[in-house]
C-alpha cells in the first residue's frame, strides 16, 4: 500500500503513546503561535501587508518564466554562476560536480529545506563527501541520524535532557548537563572549527530578486554567513518559486516572514548576496523538482506562494499533537501535506487526510494560501485517482452501494440501530476504525423514514 | 533539450494568465518617534543601545564594557587611538580571535532594530559575524521607520554583499530557550551619534 507502510495515522499513534510529551509538544508550538499573534497584532497594516504579499506572489507565478530569465541574466552579470536542475537527482549531482571540480570533500551547510527535499546529505555521504549541518537544531538531528521535524525549529521534538545526552556522546560535554546555554556554547565551539576549516558552504535561499540578480538568506544564528564568507566556494540552492520581481518587494516579505515564523520583528541576519567575494566562486542552482507540474495544477498552484515561515505548522491542531515525523516528508504540516502529493500521489496519499480542515492554517498564512481548501481538494483528487487507503476505498464503495439501493439502505439502517443498542461491543472496539477516533452515537428507536411514515398516516 | 530549457518551457506552458503587480502602500509612519522606537525594539531583541555626542563618548563606554577584551578591531578611522585598525587583504580566517569589532552602519530601522551594512563599510564580509562582540555606529538622522522605507534608501546603491543585522546572534533551538551568541556575536551594541551642528 503506502511506501514502507508509512501512514500519518500510524506514525501519529506511535508519537501519541507518550501523552505528557504530546502535551509538551503541543504547548511549545502553541507558545510560538502566540508569539506570532503578539507580533502581528501591533501592526495596523498587517492585513494590508498580507494582501500585498499575496498579490506579488500571484504575479510571480503568472510570470515566472520571465522573472527566472531576468534573474539569471542579472545574476550572471553580477558574476554568479547559474545552474538549472530538473529534479532532485540532477541537483545533487550538480552540487557534487562543483565540489569535485574544486577537489573538496568536506563541507558546511546551513538550513535549506530544498536540500532536505532532495536528500542531498544522503547522496553526498554516498559519494564520500562529509556534510556538517550548521544550524544548531539541524546539527542536533543530524548527530542523532534523524530528519528535521519542523522547517523552522528542526529539533522541536527533542527535550534538552536528550540533547545533553547526545552532546555528551558526540561532543564530550559532561554527562547530565542539559542547560541550553551551556549546550549552545559547546555547539558553537564545535561548529566554529568546521567554519574555519571547510572550503565550501551550501546555503538555501529565502528570496531571489529578478530585478537585481541578488538573493537573500535569513538566519538568527549567523551560520549561513559564517559558512559562506569563510569558504572558497558558496553554493546556494533554490526552488524556482523563490523569485520575487523587485528589490523593494523585500520590504514587504521581510516584514512578514519572521513575525509569522517566531514572532520576532526580523531575523538577526538578512543577508543579500549579489556578487561573489573577491577570489571566491558563487553558484546558484535553480531547482524544479515537480514545481512546474504543480504550477499547472490550477487548484494547487498557489501552494508555490509559500515562504516557509511554518505559521501553519504551529497553529495546526493535528501537527502539534502528531509531531513532524508523522508526515514522513521533508516539509511536514499543512503546507507540506499539499506539496507532497504533487511529488508522489501514492506515497503521500495519506497526508491531505491528516487535517481537521479547521482552516486555522489559512488564517495565519502570511501570503494567503487557501491551505485547508487545497487539502480538501486533494482528498477528492486522490480518491478519484485511486490512491486512497484500501480500507477507506472498501468503506466508500460499501457506502455507495448501500446508498444507491433503498431496500439495502433501510435494512442496513435497521441492523445498525439494533447492533448499537443491543450489542455495542461489536462497534465499540479496535476493529472499527471509525470508533478509534470518535464516540459512537446512541441508537435512535426508529429511522426518520420510519417516523415520517408513521406520522404521515396519523395526520391524514 | 537542456534542463534549463525544459524547466522554462514547462513553466511557460503551465503558468496562469498574468495578474498585475499591486501598488504597495507605505503606511504612513510620519508620527513614529524613530529614535525612541529603534531603542525600544533593539533592547527587546537583546541588543544594547546608547545615544552619544561624539566618538570620545563611545570609547569611554567601550572601555568599561570590554575591559578584558584582547583584540579590538575597528574599520572606522576615528577609533585608531583605541582599537587596532583593520588591514585590508588579510585572510578572513584570521579574524577568528577578534573580541570586539567596531563598524559603521548606513542606517537603522526602527520597526525591527536592524542596521544596514554593506561590504564597502565592513571591508571583510565575515567581520560582523566572526567577532565575539559587535559594535555599530549610526547617525541619529539615519533611522528609518520601516523596511519599506529602508529599501527606498537602498534602491540604486551598489554592493556585492549587504546585510541587515538586528541584535546579537541567537538561537532557541533547544526547547525554545533563548540563548544569545549562537555562532556570531554574543552582544551587539549600537551607538546613535547625535552630530552637533
Amino acid at each position: 500500500m503506502q511506501n514502507n507502510n508509512k501512514v500519518h495515522a500510524t506514525l501519529a499513534a506511535t508519537f501519541n503513546v507518550d501523552e505528557p510529551r504530546v502535551d509538551w509538544h503541543d504547548e511549545t508550538l502553541w507558545f510560538v503561535r502566540q508569539k506570532r499573534d503578539k507580533a502581528v497584532q501591533v501592526l495596523p497594516e498587517w492585513e494590508a501587508l498580507r494582501e500585498a504579499a499575496s498579490q506579488i506572489k500571484n504575479n510571480v507565478l503568472s510570470n515566472l518564466n520571465e522573472y527566472l530569465l531576468q534573474f539569471e541574466k542579472n545574476a550572471m552579470q553580477n558574476g554568479i554562476t547559474v545552474h538549472w536542475a530538473a529534479n532532485d537527482k540532477e541537483h545533487n549531482q550538480l552540487v557534487h560536480s562543483i565540489l569535485q571540480q574544486n577537489e573538496i570533500n568536506r563541507i558546511v551547510k546551513s538550513k535549506s529545506m530544498l536540500t532536505e527535499e532532495c536528500h542531498l546529505n544522503e547522496y553526498l555521504k554516498s559519494v564520500g563527501v562529509d556534510v556538517v549541518d550548521t544550524d544548531l537544531g539541524e546539527r542536533i538531528v543530524q548527530l542523532a541520524d534523524q530528519a528535521p521535524s519542523h522547517i523552522v525549529l528542526p529539533c522541536i521534538h527533542w527535550k534538552k535532557e536528550e540533547i545533553g545526552e547526545l552532546f555528551h556522546q558526540y561532543l564530550g560535554t559532561p554527562k547530565g548537563n542539559a542547560d541550553p546555554q551551556f549546550l549552545t556554547a559547546a555547539a558553537r565551539e564545535h561548529l566554529r572549527e568546521k567554519f574555519l576549516t571547510r572550503r565550501a558552504a551550501i546555503t538555501g535561499v529565502n528570496f531571489a530578486v529578478a530585478e537585481t540578480g541578488e538573493f537573500v538568506v535569513c538566519t538568527n544564528e549567523g551560520n549561513a554567513d559564517m559558512g559562506a564568507h569563510l569558504a572558497d566556494v558558496h553554493i546556494a540552492c533554490m526552488g524556482i518559486e523563490k523569485i520575487i520581481p523587485l528589490q523593494k518587494h523585500l520590504g514587504v516579505f521581510l516584514r512578514i516572514l519572521t513575525r509569522s515564523a517566531t514572532g520576532q520583528p526580523i531575523t538577526t541576519y538578512s543577508s543579500h548576496f549579489r556578487q561573489p567575494r573577491q577570489g571566491q566562486q558563487l553558484h546558484i542552482i535553480i531547482v524544479d523538482n515537480g514545481r512546474s507540474r504543480q504550477l499547472g495544477r490550477e487548484d494547487f498552484r498557489n501552494s508555490l506562494k509559500c515562504i516557509r515561515c511554518a505559521a501553519c505548522f504551529n497553529t495546526c491542531p493535528v501537527y502539534r499533537r502528531s509531531g513532524g515525523h508523522s508526515y514522513h516528508t521533508a516539509i511536514a504540516g499543512p503546507i507540506g501535506s499539499i506539496l507532497a502529493p504533487n511529488l508522489d500521489m501514492k506515497q503521500y496519499a495519506d497526508l491531505p487526510f491528516a487535517s481537521t480542515l479547521c482552516g486555522s492554517c489559512s488564517n495565519v498564512c502570511p501570503v494567503k494560501i487557501d491551505i485547508h481548501q487545497q487539502l480538501y481538494k486533494w482528498r477528492q483528487v486522490l480518491m478519484q485517482e485511486g490512491y486512497a487507503p484500501t480500507a477507506k476505498k472498501i468503506a466508500m464503495k460499501g457506502m455507495a452501494a448501500t446508498l444507491s439501493h433503498p431496500v439495502v439502505y433501510r435494512l442496513a439502517g435497521k441492523m445498525g440501530r439494533w447492533v448499537v443498542k443491543h450489542l455495542p461491543f461489536m462497534v465499540n472496539n479496535k476493529l472499527n476504525a471509525w470508533y478509534k477516533h470518535r464516540e459512537m452515537p446512541s441508537s435512535p428507536k426508529e429511522s426518520f423514514g420510519e417516523w415520517y411514515a408513521k406520522n404521515r398516516k396519523k395526520n391524514v | 533539450m537542456s534542463s534549463r530549457e525544459k524547466i522554462l518551457a514547462a513553466i511557460k506552458n503551465n503558468q496562469p494568465a498574468c495578474t498585475p503587480l499591486p501598488e504597495v502602500e507605505y503606511f504612513d509612519q510620519s508620527c513614529t518617534p524613530v529614535v525612541e522606537k529603534y531603542k525600544t525594539v533593539l533592547q527587546s531583541i537583546g541588543g544594547k543601545v546608547h545615544e552619544v555626542k561624539d566618538v570620545a563618548a563611545i570609547i569611554e563606554i567601550l572601555r568599561q564594557q570590554f575591559e578584558d577584551a584582547v583584540r579590538i578591531l575597528s574599520v572606522i578611522d576615528s577609533f585608531s587611538g583605541y582599537a587596532e585598525m583593520f588591514t585590508q587583504g588579510d585572510d578572513p580566517h584570521k579574524l577568528d580571535n577578534v573580541d570586539v569589532a567596531i563598524i559603521n552602519a548606513h542606517f537603522g530601522v526602527a520597526e525591527n532594530g536592524a542596521v544596514w551594512v554593506t561590504e564597502h563599510l565592513l571591508q571583510e564580509r565575515v567581520l560582523p559575524f566572526i567577532c565575539q562582540h559587535l559594535v555599530a555606529v549610526i547617525d541619529s538622522q539615519n533611522i528609518v521607520a520601516t523596511m519599506q522605507v529602508a529599501y527606498d534608501r537602498i534602491a540604486g546603491t551598489q554592493y556585492g554583499f549587504g546585510t541587515f543585522i538586528a541584535g546579537p546572534s541567537k538561537t532557541a533551538d533547544i526547547e525554545q530557550s533563548l540563548v544569545l551568541g549562537a555562532h556570531g556575536p554574543k552582544t551587539m551594541t549600537v551607538f546613535i551619534l547625535h552630530n552637533q551642528q
